[in-house]
């Protein structure tokens, strides 16, 4: 039977789960684009074995499901001498994966920034750093927030997998107030909700940030999804 | 260390787990896109009743994690006396999801479309059903067939989680084979290989697709 005062006795515990989910997207978000950006800049240095490296990396990332790479790390790891916490694998897990998707978000953005302005400043003298500063990373950070945004939005909901891993966020709270409490539609339905809540806030920032950042562009076309 | 032999008398229940996660998901896939283009066409409609009941079951699809929608109609239904068989509800859902990702990408071929194209059948007398079926859905599938394939690699990888409600798939199997053999390193490394050759199928069948489909220009 559904019961109301479930869901307020466990406010509390929802809350927490919340927090974790929050806080560990928040981080693994940063990281991600971090070391989204570092594995670009990788691609760009000028030798074969860099690329196949990022195509590899990319490719098994993007290639698996986020789920198996949890496992992976998660039971995998001892056998490699790696012992992990689950919200430490949860935080290097949720970077590792989103890190693939960010370095193709900015090579997307990059390719955007058309051929003649880098060569125009390369003639008025400026070097490699100077360029990615001044000409290149200004005009893709306009372009690359809707997908960026986007990229944050699946990282959220791919982080309910973690649960599967004990680690305390939302969807674990859930999980067991259902079977502490043998009551399935309430907890579930605000669990649904919850995240819902937490994207759409996400969604409608992304886009504030895209009005905030894009006035100067008079056109976002070209940049592939 | 890691040895890989130890996976080799596995490999023909992960291979079926293999057909099965594919199985599951194409079906998914198959099935979203009649009832995308359906999602789709109700959200553009004018009746603003069905425009806004579609706008809310895109935003619920797309805005909740799918494991969240299993869990919410793997346990919610039996709790009112509603029994459904695993693969059900695992196909189901699968499809509720890809439906409400599909819509948004046919909407996006469907305002690729110029809209004379529109004016010019309804004046060679074309009624609105059609106009869709002839005009639009033809060209918003050969537009929209990139992101379809998109589509069905994120479905593909995300039906992982149907291990998740008891469904006897890839993931499920090689988590069965790592508690058999205590190496789950192996087991997951030959599972995650699996899907890879899985994504990278659906990735050729798409660019072959494509390239068939293209307008020679």
């Amino acid at each position: 039977m559904p019961d109301e005062s479930v869901t307020l006795r466990y406010a509390g515990r929802f809350l927490d789960g919340f927090l974790t989910t929050a806080w560990i997207c928040g981080v693994s978000i940063c990281a991600a684009v971090a070391l989204g950006l570092a594995l670009f800049l990788v691609r760009r240095l000028p030798f074969a074995p860099a690329r196949w490296f990022y195509d590899g990396y990319v490719g098994l990332l993007r290639g698996t499901p986020f789920l198996i790479q949890i496992f992976l790390l998660y039971y995998g790891g001892p056998g490699l001498g790696l012992r992990l916490s689950a919200t430490t694998t949860a935080l290097i897990g949720l970077s590792v994966y989103g890190s693939a998707y960010f370095a193709e978000i900015f090579r997307a953005g990059f390719e955007a920034v058309p051929r003649g302005q880098v060569e125009a400043a390369r003639m008025l003298g400026f070097d490699r750093g100077q360029i990615l500063r001044n000409v290149e990373l200004p005009q893709m950070a306009a372009l690359i927030i809707p997908p960026s945004v986007n990229q944050c939005i699946i990282l959220i909901k791919e982080s309910a997998v973690l649960s599967v891993i004990t680690v305390p966020e939302l969807t674990t709270v859930a999980t067991r107030v259902v079977s502490e409490t043998f009551s399935f539609a309430e907890p579930y339905l605000l669990l649904a909700l919850l995240y819902w809540l937490l994207v759409e806030t996400t969604a409608r920032g992304g886009r504030w940030l895209e009005r905030a950042t894009g006035r100067h562009l008079t056109t976002t076309k070209g940049l592939p999804p | 260390m890691f040895d890989p032999a130890i996976i080799v008398p596995y490999l023909p229940t992960l291979i079926e787990g293999a057909g099965i996660t594919f199985a599951v998901s194409i079906l998914a896939i198959l099935l979203g896109i009649p009832c995308g283009l359906a999602l789709c066409f109700l959200r553009q409609s004018r009746g603003r009743a069905p425009a806004t009941a579609a706008a809310v079951y895109i935003s619920f699809f797309r805005g909740t994690p799918l494991l969240v929608q299993l869990l919410v109609f793997f346990y919610i239904p039996p709790a009112y006396g509603i029994e459904l068989p695993a693969y059900l509800t695992a196909v189901a859902v699968l499809t509720m999801n890809t439906t409400a990702f599909q819509a948004e990408i046919f909407r996006g071929g469907l305002h690729a479309i110029p809209r004379g194209q529109v004016e010019a059948a309804r004046m060679l007398g074309f009624t609105h059903g059609q106009v869709r079926r002839r005009v639009l859905v033809p060209q918003m599938l050969r537009v929209t067939l990139p992101a379809l394939t998109n589509e069905a690699i994120d479905i593909l990888k995300s039906s992982s989680l149907v291990s998740v409600i008891a469904v006897s798939e890839l993931l499920r199997r090689g988590r069965q084979v790592a508690a058999a053999t205590y190496h789950p390193l192996e087991a997951y490394a030959a599972t995650a290989l699996m899907y890879l050759l899985l994504v990278s199928l659906i990735a050729y069948a798409g660019r072959h697709a494509g390239r068939r489909l293209s307008l020679s220009r």
